[in-house]
């Protein structure tokens, strides 16, 4: 089935993310006190790895599985809703050390508490939702 | 064995990192984690009330199995591939953890303080976790993405916006982890 490939991909993502301890809470603790390259270091590799993905994807124009042009759309302009949200994501994500990839890893490993923080990363979500119109962007 | 169950390098973890996210472009997707959280609110069907609920969440369907594939991955990764050198923290981080009463590590990935089945009789974790959670929800709406998103997909794509929102993250997370968890513990 079509779908299983994207099982395959997120079962690696799991098993990568948690072998590499970047859902560690102290991982994540440890990063933001400067006290440890580690972070840094999977951070930087995987920006370097896709910075030399996607220009070669775009040079030579590659297609995607289905034949059509790989075509990664660029983010929208702004500033606010990039310095506000991004430094809101950062408070939460040092508070509880989990982004919200791993928040699902963590789930499924069994971190039953973790659930906590999955029910108020959706209630967050919601109230972006309603509070929408009324926030810079 | 041990390599695999031992913490794997920061330089193959970030390559296999990078590989996944140019993986899900080859089948025309782009990587990013905090999108489903919009599906699961839209799945509820609150996009009746609230518009920005009210989109094709169905198309995101081969995210949600993302998820479901990283959840699976986690639980094998914990059960299964795990050893007791895991997460040796700079001995230094350890001490500042025990002075704030946060036990440290020994091959677990989370404090039991924060973490551990106990919080669920304290009202004061379980307030932190949730408003934890509330400022990961909002935030990375706010901003479009979160460290999958922007960090990785947004960089590795040389995106202005994505710069900006990545020195949010940093700022808030070096905010909350200097000034404010001192005050918390």
């Amino acid at each position: 089935m079509n779908l299983i490939k994207y099982l395959i991909i997120g079962f690696v993502f799991g098993i990568v993310l948690t072998k590499a301890e970047a859902v560690s809470w102290y991982r994540i603790y440890e990063m933001f006190q400067f006290q440890s390259f580690h972070m840094y270091g999977i951070i930087m590799t995987a920006i370097a790895t896709g910075l030399i993905g996607v220009q070669i994807i775009k040079r030579n124009k590659l297609k995607d599985i289905d034949g059509n042009l790989i075509c990664i759309q660029d983010k929208e302009k702004g500033n606010a809703r990039y310095w506000i949200g991004g430094t809101l994501f950062g408070l939460g994500w040092a508070m509880v050390g989990a982004c919200p990839g791993p928040i699902f890893i963590l789930l499924g490993s069994g971190f039953l508490s973790v659930g906590l923080i999955l029910i108020g990363a959706v209630f967050g979500t919601f109230l972006y939702g309603v509070f929408k119109d009324k926030l810079p962007h | 064995m041990e390599c695999i169950t031992h913490t794997w390098h920061w330089a193959i973890s970030g390559f296999l990192i990078g590989m996944i996210m140019l993986t899900l472009n080859y089948f025309g997707k782009v990587f990013g984690m905090s999108s489903n959280l919009r599906s699961l609110c839209s799945m509820t069907g609150i996009g009746k009330k609230v518009s920005f609920f009210d989109w094709d969440w169905k198309s995101q369907r081969w995210n949600l199995v993302v998820v479901l594939g990283a959840m699976i991955g986690g639980y094998v990764a914990v059960h299964f591939l795990s050893h007791t050198s895991n997460v040796s923290l700079n001995p230094k981080t350890i001490e500042q953890l025990t002075s704030m009463g946060i036990d440290s590590p020994n091959g677990k990935l989370l404090p039991d303080t924060l973490f551990g089945n106990e919080i669920f009789h304290s009202a004061k974790m379980i307030f932190i976790l949730i408003i934890g959670g509330i400022l990961i929800g909002f935030g990375s709406r706010y901003a479009g993405g979160c460290t999958s998103g922007h960090a990785i997909s947004g960089m590795s794509n040389l995106q202005l916006p994505s710069l900006k929102a990545v020195i949010g993250f940093f700022i808030g997370g070096l905010v909350m982890a200097h000034f404010i968890l001192p005050l918390i513990f």
